[in-house]
């Protein structure tokens, strides 16, 4: 019945609705009111790049030119970005960047995973109670807890070194749980009965169907979980601070500037360089970013 | 299905097969959530016991804690010089810096919704900023509005205006940290956007009918349709407002121009004059570079209860200007 009506509708539609040119009054106020959203957007958008211009102009002047109100380079002071690695042991911070946001990343992945399936797709009691403490964990201030774990560190004599940033990773992470909670209750039970059909076990069906169909949630997790490690201030600060051979690029970057009091120039240099593996990593894999932003907003 | 020759053995036989079953998944369950119960357990629960009970002694880490009572509480309540002023400062952000932030990543959006051309390079733009990492977002802030030879008193300048002392004056410390946070807008930006082109056009249009200009469609039609997500935006708003550290910290330690991490760092903190002294900043202070782990302890705990207050609030109140889309939940 429907079939047959549908097409014929459509074929209809176009007989009916001719669409009228708007008259020139109407036409007229819409292209004013398109002219002025776009030449907002695009003073908004440069008010929004002019910090990147400035940093990156400064980051090319020589320090006495820094010091001046100029606001061009002159002439174009390219060491800089040789000299601030021997200002500072920016390696050194990156490695330890590196090791933090990798292991912390990767142990994150391995553990919350499977807690994450056993919140969304496994049937068991006090399921949802838990999955809502959860809720309540990630919802506190991390300033809550922080005093009997740094304790428990420092028991441990482990502050001063990278492991009380890592290890707690490796336990699982509320955000990512959520975050994944909520995208394995979108595929659909018949895969998961398919696979159970043909015997496999509930740890096959999660390392064969799900984290298959999970890719892109999984990436996006991944990405803030880094992403989370490369920003993170409070933890390093907590932890290493004392100990600059564990710095971080974050750490190391806000002590640069009480090492080299006035040298504007170098200091930009250097915050360029701590931004710009950020940006790249955004353009590489701008999909999953919006994905994952989106993914985190959907569900409010 | 066959009914099957039920006799009492084979019964027994199923029965056990099936309590095996069932100790099966639940070891399964439990071999999954194993990590989080633990991680749950070592990092949650029994620091937030411990919390509570720290903040009724007093203990610097070297000797072991000592009972005090309620002394910690009195003091953070009436003696505490400082704490007033970390409190008025976070109120501040969370009073003016969230409802800004939010309306400025709602308006972005709206415009964005409706611009024909270019959609996609201009939420590049607008959502870049959020990705410098805070520290570095911090520093370049700093240097582009310091008042000597930053670009943007310079340019002022050359306008005729006087600039302010931005992160050098009492006055002005905030307004320059809440710009930061303007800056950084984009997460919030990309989730109103998504919000705001899923909003069914029949509504739209069938208002439009009705006679309803821009303002009474984004009025009537936008704002209640996206309700939830404001909500949702306003309530992470407020628990980052609370936990605000990093760039109050940085811009502190770089503005003041202390020594690098030492002792006398602890003192810049705040600079200038404990405008920019924010509550956890003052408990971490406390906690971290004075070692009154038990006091620290107090001011957690204070933070846990408001916290816990104001997002009950939010949610309990948020009822009568959220709407919720299809069945009720």
């Amino acid at each position: 019945m429907s079939t047959e009506a549908a097409p014929a509708r459509a074929a209809a539609a176009p007989a009916t609705f001719v669409r009228r040119r708007p008259p020139v009054a109407v036409r007229r106020k819409r292209f004013l009111v398109g002219v002025a959203t776009h030449s907002l957007l695009i003073v908004g958008a440069i008010v929004f790049l002019l910090p990147f211009v400035f940093i990156l102009l400064t980051s090319l002047m020589t320090s006495q030119q820094a010091l001046s109100p100029r606001l061009w380079p002159q002439p174009f002071a390219w060491h800089n970005y040789i000299d601030v690695f021997s200002k500072a042991p920016l390696w050194r911070y990156a490695l330890n960047t590196l090791l933090y946001g990798g292991l912390a990343t990767l142990g994150l992945l391995v553990s919350s995973i499977p807690v994450a399936y056993a919140l969304s797709r496994l049937r068991w009691r006090g399921r949802d109670a838990v999955f809502l403490i959860t809720l309540v964990a990630l919802m506190l201030p991390p300033q809550v807890t922080i005093v009997p774990v740094y304790v428990l560190w420092a028991k441990l004599h482990l502050v001063g070194s990278l492991w009380p940033l890592i290890v707690p990773n490796w336990l699982g992470d509320a955000f990512s749980i959520f975050l994944l909670r909520q995208f394995f209750l979108t595929i659909p039970e018949e895969y998961l009965d398919a696979a159970r059909v043909d015997g496999c076990g509930e740890f096959r069906i999660l390392t064969t169907v799900v984290l298959r169909l999970a890719k892109p949630a999984i990436a996006a997790v991944a990405l803030f979980s880094f992403l989370f490690c490369f920003n993170d201030f409070f933890g390093p600060l907590l932890y290493t601070g004392e100990s600059s051979q564990h710095w971080t690029l974050s750490l190391g970057l806000s002590q640069f500037r009480s090492l080299y009091q006035v040298q504007w120039n170098l200091v930009m240099a250097a915050t360029l360089i701590v931004m710009a593996p950020v940006i790249v990593l955004f353009f590489l894999a701008q999909r999953a970013f919006v994905e994952g932003v989106t993914l985190t907003g959907v569900k409010g | 299905m066959r009914a099957p020759a039920a006799s009492p053995p084979i019964q027994l036989d199923r029965t056990a097969a099936k309590r095996r079953a069932a100790w099966r998944r639940r070891g399964i369950v439990l071999a999954f959530m194993s990590p989080w119960l633990v991680g749950f357990t070592v990092f949650f629960a029994y620091p937030l016991v411990m919390s509570a009970y720290l903040s009724f002694t007093h203990y610097d880490l070297l000797s072991s804690p000592k009972w005090i009572g309620l002394a910690n509480y009195r003091f953070l309540f009436t003696k505490d010089q400082t704490v007033w002023p970390a409190v008025k400062n976070t109120l501040w952000f969370i009073a003016i810096a969230v409802p800004l932030q939010v309306l400025f990543a709602l308006g972005i959006a709206v415009m964005l919704s409706r611009a024909r051309k270019g959609v996609g390079a201009f939420r590049t733009v607008f959502y870049l900023p959020a990705l410098a990492p805070p520290v570095a977002a911090t520093l370049g802030f700093v240097y582009l509005l310091n008042p000597a030879t930053g670009p943007v008193n310079t340019i002022l300048e050359k306008a005729g205006i006087q600039g302010p002392l931005w992160f050098d004056s009492p006055q002005w410390s905030k307004p320059s940290l809440t710009l930061l946070a303007l800056w950084g807008v984009g997460n919030t930006m990309i989730i109103f956007l998504a919000a705001v082109l899923d909003v069914p056009q029949h509504l739209y249009e069938s208002a439009q009918l009705d006679g309803a200009g821009f303002i009474a469609r984004v009025r009537f039609v936008m704002l209640p349709t996206i309700s939830p997500v404001i909500l949702f935006a306003v309530v992470l708003g407020v628990i980052e407002g609370m936990q605000y550290f990093t760039q109050a910290y940085v811009a502190a330690n770089v503005a003041g121009g202390s020594a690098s991490y030492s002792a006398e760092a602890a003192n810049a903190l705040g600079y200038p004059e404990d405008s920019t002294l924010f509550y956890p900043v003052l408990l971490y202070q406390q906690g971290f570079r004075y070692f009154n782990m038990g006091y620290a302890s107090a001011m957690a705990m204070l933070l846990l209860a408001v916290s816990f207050a104001v997002t009950f609030i939010i949610v309990q109140n948020s009822r009568r200007f959220v709407h919720y889309q299809g069945p009720g939940r």
